[in-house]
């Protein structure tokens, strides 16, 4: 068996544990629905802007997006004005589609080879990862938009218009949200996809399998307080309410399954900064992206710009006077 | 020396499946394998360039005589880039391990080797960065099996050693970067993985050489002032004998309207001599025809640059003397000829780096009033840009029937396409020169085009192997234009394909040859004054002369 998932594993269901304990056993409603929750914040803005900024301070010395298509040269040769952007405007729109879109993923190919009389190296479109991939990011943007309605009050009207598309499958009560299910759904792919692709197997680490599992946890606990154990909402809203307006309140009648989520939610929180969860804040930094392609047409200035030692003009000719002057070549001194 | 591998024992050991395990446990059995490698640099050419721990060393032998204190000067080293360069700062931490680029490297589809997957050739770097600079590396690295629980480990000679062996297997040729959610480019890692090696002496041969004779002679291949001036002479009786016109270049002209720079391949070695040959014919036709003055320069007589393979300084230094020529001969603007990682560096690093070049006018084609907008400020234009402007507004006679008998593919240059997006230019050039134009499979060209396996300063004789494995995918796709459409011609416009691409055709596809696009664009021109050609510039008959 593989240590790389099980340890990420017996951490997340620890976790579990440790939260669902603690309040059902020792009563620990005010660390974990208090105290750890605000720490977790706090460690994630300071983490998030203290990473964001340790990229910003860092140089861009040059110019070099990796450009995929035509580049803007002769006025009638046409350019790929989304691949091979010469503009910010052009820029923007390669970032907009690489963020929302996730364009480059969209490109990618199963290379396969058999080994026969024609030997043929085979490149098919591989759709899959990028599917799971805009399931998954989109589906946990939902429901974390959804979530907001517990940290407001009145629940602005768009929330409630997302919640109403969200959950326009209606089977049996409480209405079924197609987001989480979703999320559920795209997280085990990709789970799937880390353990049997043997590739993917083979560079994963223990860091990629703990989010998975944890974002698995966090969804079906969820998934398990709305259609299972039917939770107080009343009750957790006055608790979310009063963490968000400064004032946290424990609420009655709120078990420990409720204190398991919103932990698991908590040390999400604080793992994401110091992972590659980052990559949401590293993807809109990256300078092959979101770089315009037009270093010949408009000179980048680097900030560490140094001299260096060359060989000049000079040097060379007093190298070779001699031997340039036999055959011909001008020079600038004839002595 | 290791043997040979034929063809079919090389396509035998392919097998994209990895084995079980942790990537890392195998770290201690990497051997520098014969074949897979490129011998290490000669102390003298090192020393040249004043360039640290100059010595005799050999990858094979167990001590690799670097300085006691290499691990701090790695540490050191990292630290400062992780400053400089956002690019590897970011790409060191956004990586998820998705599994997109795994597939893309031409060095992983030739090889199967795990550890040329692009992801795992990062990690062997970003396991070291983990350790050593993140937060998490650190807090884990105090708990008993935390480190490698986090995929980090330190930097130890064995980690040293396959670092060097597989930052030496990887092209940069950024093919990976294309697939990329985050456009992690492994060109840019390996760039800073070679800027270390170099700190504590860890050069090759076939790059620190060449960076020393550029820095000497002019050149990568040490061609003296007046050796360079012979090769020319003899490319010009050999075009006199074809079509009766001398095409006599000048030499360091003061006061030129262009400076022409062109890899010094071209000049040395079939058949890039042709594609020289080429560029010849059409200033002299330009020459007669408009009066336009174009000068080569045997100070500045290298388009190419090593030191881009070397570290971002090296390449500063050799790169310098085109500006520098440019402005002491006082000419207008600087024309390119075909080569890949030279556009690369003119394209993205050129005008940073050694501009601005204010001493040069925005570069204006005098024949036809095109102004190069897309060059206004580094004052240099590709040469395909170039020819392809003269050809869309009618200034040159072209005889398309003389290339009659070449059925071309075109193989885009990794630098060209994915440095700088020069795609349709050579493409518009070849279709005015030639009849029988056939793409490659869509997901081989372009910006998904594949490396010849030899970029990078890794076209060496000592690590055939290696190159041929990495020549596979592009090879793959020439041979199935071969079979479909009968293709005999690999057009491209780089100087290092020219070299790289024959040895593939030759390994691979033997019924191809490999064609610079001048060289097509010499064979169709029609010299004013030209006698009745029946050969091409390779001195086989045209098509159509075959019985005369």
């Amino acid at each position: 068996m593989n240590q790389k998932y099980l340890i990420p594993l017996t951490t997340v269901f620890l976790l579990f544990l440790i939260a669902y304990t603690g309040v059902q056993g020792a009563g620990l409603q005010v660390f974990f629905g208090i105290v750890f929750p605000y720490l977790a914040v706090i460690a994630f803005l300071g983490g998030f802007v203290y990473k964001v900024f340790g990229w910003a301070s860092s140089a861009v010395p040059f110019r070099i997006p990796t450009t995929c298509g035509q580049q803007k040269s002769l006025p009638w040769i046409k350019q790929n004005c989304i691949d091979n952007p010469d503009t910010p405007g052009k820029v923007f729109l390669r970032m907009l589609l690489e963020i929302f879109l996730f364009r480059s993923l969209f490109r990618n190919t199963k290379a396969a080879f058999n080994r026969n009389e024609s030997n043929k190296l085979a490149y098919s479109w591989e759709i899959f990862l990028w599917l799971g991939a805009l399931a998954f990011h989109y589906s946990l943007l939902v429901v974390i938009l959804r979530h907001l309605r517990f940290f407001t009050a009145p629940v602005p009207a768009c929330l409630t218009w997302l919640e109403y598309f969200d959950g326009i499958i209606q089977l049996g009560l409480p209405g079924i949200f197609i987001s989480g299910i979703v999320l559920l759904a795209a997280t085990l792919f990709l789970l799937a996809r880390r353990i049997f692709d043997t590739k993917v197997s083979y560079i994963s680490q223990a860091a990629d399998y703990f989010p998975l599992f944890l974002i698995i946890a966090i969804a079906t606990s969820g998934i398990f307080m709305r259609y299972f154990t039917k939770v107080d909402v009343i009750g957790i809203k006055t608790f979310t309410m009063g963490l968000v307006t400064f004032s946290p309140v424990i609420p009655q009648g709120v078990g420990g399954l409720f204190y398991a989520h919103i932990f698991m939610v908590s040390v999400l929180f604080i793992y994401f900064p110091l992972s590659k969860l980052m990559h949401m804040g590293g993807v809109m930094l990256s300078p092959t992206r979101n770089m315009a392609n037009n270093t010949r047409a408009k000179r980048h200035v680097n900030p560490w710009n140094y001299d260096v030692k060359t060989h000049t003009y000079e040097e060379y000719e007093d190298h070779f006077r001699d031997k340039m002057i036999e055959a011909g070549l001008p020079v600038d001194k004839k002595e | 020396m290791s043997k040979e591998l034929t063809p079919d024992e090389a396509l035998d050991k392919i097998n994209f499946t990895p084995k079980s395990g942790n990537w890392m446990d195998t770290t201690p059995s990497v051997q520098i394998k014969p074949g897979m490698y490129c011998y290490a640099a000669k102390a003298d050419s090192v020393k040249t360039l004043g360039l640290p721990n100059a010595r005799p060393w050999n990858p094979l032998e167990e001590d690799w005589k670097l300085p006691e204190n290499w691990q701090e000067i790695l540490h050191q080293g990292i630290k400062e880039r992780l400053e400089k360069f956002r690019t590897f700062k970011i790409f060191m931490d956004v990586c998820v391990r998705c599994g997109a680029c795994a597939d893309k490297c031409h060095f992983f589809l030739g090889t199967g080797d795990p550890k040329n997957m692009p992801v795992l050739r990062a990690e062997l770097l970003r396991s070291v960065y983990r350790n050593d600079f993140t937060t998490a590396g650190k807090i884990l690295s105090k708990i008993p099996g935390g480190s490698r629980l986090g995929g980090g480990r330190p930097l130890t000679m064995e980690v040293l050693k396959e670092l060097w062996y597989y930052f030496f297997q990887c092209t940069e040729c950024r093919r990976c970067s294309v697939f990329c959610p985050y456009g992690i480019d492994t060109a840019e890692i390996t760039i800073m993985a070679r800027e270390l090696f170099n700190l504590v002496g860890l050069n090759i041969d076939w790059i620190a050489t060449p960076v020393s004779n550029c820095f000497k002679t002019g050149n990568h291949l040490g061609i003296q002032p007046h050796a360079f001036k012979d090769m020319l002479d003899f490319f010009v009786e050999d075009i006199e004998e074809i079509t009766g016109v001398d095409c006599t270049p000048e030499y360091q002209k003061k006061g030129a309207d262009i400076l022409f720079i062109t890899p010094s391949g071209d000049v040395f070695a079939d058949p890039g001599t042709y594609t020289c040959q080429g560029y010849l014919m059409l200033f002299k036709y330009l020459k007669d025809k408009y009066g336009l003055d174009v000068t080569w320069s045997t100070y500045a007589s290298e388009g190419g640059n090593f030191g881009f393979f070397t570290s971002h300084e090296t390449m500063k230094r050799l790169n310098a003397k085109m500006y520098a020529e440019a402005k002491r001969l006082g000419v207008k603007w600087i024309l390119g000829g075909e080569c890949g990682h030279m556009w690369r560096v003119i394209h993205q690093y050129m005008d940073t780096m050694n501009g601005p070049a204010d001493f040069l006018e925005v570069p204006v084609n005098p024949i036809t009033g095109t102004v190069f907008e897309n060059a206004r400020s580094t004052k240099m234009v590709h040469i395909t840009e170039f020819t392809a402007d003269l050809i869309k507004h009618n200034k040159l006679e072209l005889d398309k029937s003389r290339n009659s008998n070449r059925v071309i593919t075109y193989h885009d240059s990794c630098n060209t396409s994915r440095g700088m997006g020069l795609l349709d230019e050579p493409r518009y050039v070849i279709n005015n020169v030639c009849d029988n134009f056939y793409e490659m499979p869509s997901n081989t060209i372009r910006e998904q085009t594949f490396c010849c396996g030899s970029g990078s300063g890794l076209n060496a004789g000592e690590n055939m192997e290696l190159r041929m494995a990495g020549a596979l995918p592009r090879a793959n796709a020439v041979k199935y234009v071969h079979e479909k459409f009968g293709v005999n011609t690999l057009g491209t416009v780089c100087a290092i394909d020219r070299a790289a691409l024959s040895t593939l055709c030759e390994y691979w596809v033997p019924e191809v040859e490999v064609y610079g696009i001048h060289e097509l664009v010499g064979n169709a021109l029609i010299l004013p004054g030209e006698i009745k050609r029946t050969q091409d510039l390779r001195m086989e008959p045209l098509p159509g002369m075959e019985e005369e």
